[in-house]
């Protein structure tokens, strides 16, 4: 089996799952939700939005809401036990990485579906300002995120504590992939828009991408392995 | 064990120079001559500076020892790491002790949200998060660890660069290969004291973990 067939194979399971439960979906976006509100006490002056603070609330809120995702989709193997099967599973180490990212990507989405009109709706921001640029702004930042998030969560599975390590050590080291993502969305959501800047972080965010997942998945064989 | 007796001066040898000279170091400081614009209060940065590099080199030697012990599993390289990466934090908060301090009289505030500054922080969360995982994360936390150290080390050029895009002030750092020489002597003389005494505790960590491990193994057996 080739390494993407696996992965493909192992993300299905894993969507199957959450179609079945909508747990993680259910939680994450109601979860995001009430971050939304405790934003709009602190950003929202006389009826109207801090200036470029849409940005920064559409991201904090999604990296929350996917810190939270995360812990959960290895938490899931782990309870029924599971994970363990999976590691001896007879395919390449990589496709395991590769099939938890993916899985978790589309339920990422699924809540930036919810996230992102809310922002616009809620805090006044012009999403539709330049969609292509915007959503491909969203989708780098956050396959960055993911990309470390997936190998820090399947490595933090043995720990203790894991719930509160993995923030701790994932917001640091992703900080390029936030800080790029969140400056581009800036650029694009500002009152006077930047077109040029936001593409350089578009173009950075490709580079932070590359460099994440090559370093995960050269990391992921090692550090899973007993 | 076996090599206790004649290596073991080594650090105490290293630990005597580097506090001789820190202690001596205000007369060697005093030599430089006084910086007009900002006056007694760069003199911190005799200080301030070696300490940064210090902190750098320990953050490089924790990404490569890390590095060998996810890839190899040489008990050694984790020693060295874990002591690496507590001398990172350790001269990282010194960093970020001295630097608010001269940043006050010269520019006026505590703190600015410049690359530099900004990296400087984001590396020790790096390497605190690396002690932190280590010291909550229980057992076999050692190659989870390794691996934040490993990608601390790698993310350290792109944190950096993707901090630099997002904005810059701090002096450049042409600024030491174009010192006077009445400034360098001093300035070097600190870097060479930190230096020796990032080596001594460094080697006297690395040991006192080793034998951790040793007595740890030890009680276990006995255990069993």
């Amino acid at each position: 089996m080739g390494v993407l067939q696996a992965a493909w194979l192992i993300a299905r399971k894993d969507l199957t799952v959450e179609l079945r439960s909508r747990e993680l979906i259910y939680t994450a976006v109601f979860f995001a939700l009430s971050c939304l509100l405790v934003f709009a006490f602190a950003f929202v002056g006389e009826r109207t939005v801090v200036e470029n603070a849409p940005a920064g609330i559409l991201w904090v809120t999604t990296i929350f809401a996917a810190s939270l995702a995360l812990g959960r989709t290895f938490e899931r193997e782990r309870q029924a036990d599971t994970l363990r099967a999976l590691l001896l599973a007879p395919i390449e180490r990589p496709s395991i990485y590769l099939g938890k990212l993916l899985s978790l990507l589309i339920l990422l989405f699924g809540i930036q579906v919810v996230v992102v009109p809310l922002v616009g709706l809620l805090f006044g921001a012009p999403i539709f300002r330049a969609p292509l640029l915007l959503g491909g702004l969203l989708l780098l930042g956050t396959v960055g995120f993911a990309a470390v998030g997936t190998l820090f969560a399947a490595m933090l599975q043995r720990a203790s504590s894991r719930d509160v390590l993995l923030p701790v050590v994932l917001y640091p080291v992703t900080l390029p992939a936030i800080l790029g993502g969140m400056q581009g969305t800036l650029w694009v959501l500002a009152a006077e828009p930047n077109y040029e800047l936001a593409r350089t972080w578009l173009a950075m965010l490709v580079f932070f991408d590359a460099v994440f997942l090559t370093l995960a998945l050269w990391t992921f064989a090692p550090v899973t392995s007993e | 064990m076996k090599d206790m007796s004649g290596s073991d001066r080594v650090p105490t040898i290293l630990l005597s120079v580097a506090g001789l000279m820190l202690a001596a170091s205000p007369w060697v400081i005093d030599t430089a001559p006084y910086e007009a614009t900002m006056g007694l209060v760069q003199r911190i940065f005799y200080y301030h500076f070696p300490i940064a590099m210090t902190m750098m080199v320990a953050a490089i030697v924790c990404g490569i020892a890390s590095a060998i012990y996810v890839f190899r599993r040489t008990e050694r390289a984790d020693h060295v790491a874990v002591a690496a990466a507590e001398m990172a934090s350790l001269f990282g908060l010194l960093v970020l002790i001295t630097g608010p301090l001269w940043a006050r009289k010269s520019w006026g505030v505590w703190w600015v949200w410049d690359a530099r500054i900004t990296s400087t922080f984001i590396m020790w969360m790096v390497f605190n998060a690396y002690l932190l995982l280590r010291r909550f994360g229980g057992p076999g936390s050692e190659v989870l660890s390794a691996a934040v150290g490993f990608f601390g080390m790698v993310l350290v050029p792109f944190i950096y660069w993707s901090v630099n895009l997002w904005r810059t002030l701090h002096p450049n750092t042409t600024v030491v290969p174009t010192l006077p020489v009445s400034m360098g002597i001093p300035l070097y003389y600190c870097w060479i004291a930190f230096t020796l005494l990032f080596v001594g505790l460094m080697v006297l960590r690395a040991r006192l973990e080793r034998s951790r491990v040793l007595v740890e193994r030890a009680w276990r057996a006995v255990e069993e």
